[in-house]
């Protein structure tokens, strides 16, 4: 009985007779985005910018959605012999609905103005910064993520030994808890006044916010792990003659990861609304420095690049740190995949 | 299989006294006694059972033996030494398994070796172990992977691994269905017998006790006093449906006031 009701409940595949092939698929797939982008490099090339405007490298981004047209195309013929190019259908949707955007802001900008200036800026004035600004740009990166980096370790490892001290310890339970109730809710930001005449550089101020940022989470989530580790979990290391020290290294700590690696999460987060808001307001370098830099010369296309680049940055680090917490807590069951 | 009697005990385990053991908790002020004077004496390599009502304070007794809990009153003493805390040479086997979800299971059984640092000149004894509980080809899993039966072989091969003098048995086999049940005690009374240890079983299950000890100890509702102590001599291999078996699990029961339902 059950198994006919589940032969007729299974939702069906979507069937279209001889496209339903995966090989199929992923050609027509391909071909679609390939289209797509090859109307968004015909829109820029050949339909004429609005009146008294002038944007250079116009052919540039047409010339490079063109090739990127060739490209997919090539890749959906590819997929029709090599199975490793069809993975790409998965993106093809995404390619797509990309170039439809880009279509529109470029039909919205540069062709018909709709949109005011400077503020929005067509794709090609991005292209124009990035291959104009580059130096700049990459400075910016690193001087960026050499703060972050710096700062965001510093904060997470002291996050780490004060939570484990906490949750372990009553005596430090005892003098640091009240100190990290107090203070630890306040936002790192607010410190930042008193933080940049108390350092003897703004780089290290913005260090110790950043790590400040990152510890309060890692502290946090690190106490409740270490707190929440089943008892039981003692009584049996203690039975087999376990010190105190593996208590604390191999009990304790691998059974608190979990909550660790939600504390590191969070903290990421924070250090990056830090680490802009400094260099915005402290650092003379970096992408936050930048794009205030470039607001305050109504650069907005500048602005946009940084922030593209930032998003990838960030975007990068988040992906770094769940690879991580993957291959460690692989012995977790129903991880979130990123 | 070598047949063995009750009074033939292996050699090699270690000896265990109570005396007049008392234990109680304290409930928000209020004092809730759980052990009333317990005096008992095992002998070296005896299998013994402690069969009560559930909640009656058979684990709290065993956590004393083990050496996790300091009794209110009376001592514990191991080979005429008093127990002050836990000892890799009496080690438990929890009702549940809680392996360490995140080692594997060979990592899970090496995990007594680690803690004294005889891991690198014991190695060799976590494959014997697993071999022991039949769990060679899981050397590399990880707990989620196995069934209740298996992480309950791994949880016994975590404490065999030690070569414990007295192991303390926290109805082991409470959570597994009763197929695995059946084949994990005959397995108990197999490694029991060759490796010669002392062991002290708690359940609730009275088939269970006189299966696998050589003598029940039966305890009254908490305060935990010892009730009636029933020897059991049958030969091992023992056979569950053993008219004598029968006969003491009648008289078992008539202790514990359950006879009515005979």
């Amino acid at each position: 009985m059950s198994s006919v009701v589940d032969e007729v409940s299974r939702p069906q595949k979507p069937g279209f007779g001889f496209f339903a092939g995966s090989t199929t698929r992923s050609l027509v797939g391909g071909l679609s985005a390939a289209a797509a982008w090859s109307m968004v490099a015909a829109l820029t090339a050949f339909w004429p910018d609005k009146p008294e405007s002038d944007w250079a490298y116009t052919g540039h981004f047409a010339a490079a959605c063109g090739a990127l047209a060739l490209a997919l195309a090539l890749g959906a013929f590819a997929g029709v012999r090599f199975t490793v190019f069809q993975r790409l259908q998965r993106l093809s949707p995404w390619l797509f609905a990309l170039a439809l955007f880009l279509a529109a802001w470029e039909a919205a900008t540069a062709k018909l103005g709709l949109l005011p200036l400077p503020f929005f800026p067509p794709p090609q004035a991005i292209v124009e910064v990035v291959i104009e600004d580059w130096g700049r740009l990459v400075a910016g990166i690193f001087a960026s993520a050499r703060l972050l980096a710096t700062g965001y370790f510093l904060g997470a490892a002291a996050g780490f030994v004060i939570g484990v001290a906490i949750g372990w310890s009553r005596l430090a339970g005892y003098w640091i808890h009240p100190i990290l109730r107090f203070i630890g809710p306040l936002p790192a930001t607010a410190w930042l006044p008193l933080a940049f005449f108390v350092f003897p550089s703004s780089f290290s101020a913005s260090i110790f916010l950043i790590a400040l940022a990152t510890g309060f989470p890692v502290t946090v989530l690190t106490w409740s792990g270490v707190a929440g580790v089943n008892s039981a979990y003692y009584d049996i290391a203690r039975t087999l003659g376990a010190t105190q020290r593996f208590l604390v290294l191999k009990v304790a700590i691998p059974a608190a990861m979990p909550h660790v690696f939600v504390g590191l999460f969070m903290g990421l987060g924070n250090s990056f609304a830090v680490l802009v808001v400094a260099e915005m307001l402290g650092v003379k370098a970096g992408l936050g420095w930048y794009l205030q830099w470039a607001q305050g010369w109504a650069a907005y296309a500048n602005m946009y690049a940084a922030l593209l680049l930032m998003a990838f940055l960030c975007s990068g680090l988040i992906t770094l740190l769940f690879r991580l917490r993957d291959r460690l807590l692989s012995w977790q069951k129903g991880l979130v995949r990123w | 299989m070598v047949a063995a009697t009750a009074s033939d005990y292996p050699v090699g385990g270690s000896t265990l006294t109570l005396r007049e053991v008392s234990h109680r908790f304290d409930l928000e002020g209020q004092p809730l006694p759980v052990l009333d004077r317990i005096s008992l004496q095992v002998g070296r390599g005896e299998f013994v059972a402690l069969l009560g009502p559930s909640g009656c304070g058979k684990s709290t007794l065993l956590r004393l033996v083990a050496g996790l809990d300091t009794p209110t009153a009376g001592s514990l003493l191991t080979e005429g030494r008093e127990i002050k805390g836990p000892d890799p040479s009496r080690v438990v086997v929890f009702q549940d398994p809680t392996l360490y979800p995140w080692r594997t299971v060979w990592s899970n059984v090496a995990l007594g070796l680690e803690a004294r640092g005889l891991l690198r000149t014991h190695r060799g004894r976590i494959e014997d172990a697993l071999r022991l509980v039949g769990l060679t080809g899981f050397a590399n899993a990880y707990p989620h992977q196995l069934s209740g039966g298996m992480a309950q072989r791994a949880a016994l091969a975590r404490a065999l691994v030690n070569d414990p003098k007295l192991l303390i048995l926290d109805e082991p086999l409470g959570q597994l269905d009763s197929l695995t049940r059946i084949t994990m005690q005959g397995e108990l009374v197999s490694l029991w017998q060759r490796a010669g240890f002392t062991a002290l079983l708690v359940t609730h299950d009275v088939e269970e006790a006189l299966f696998l000890a050589g003598r029940v100890i039966v305890l009254s509702q908490r305060p935990a006093c010892i009730k009636a102590e029933i020897t059991n001599a049958r030969p091992y291999p023992r056979h569950r449906g053993d008219p004598h078996l029968a006969d003491l699990r009648h008289q078992v029961l008539a202790q514990l006031g359950l006879d009515a339902n005979w």
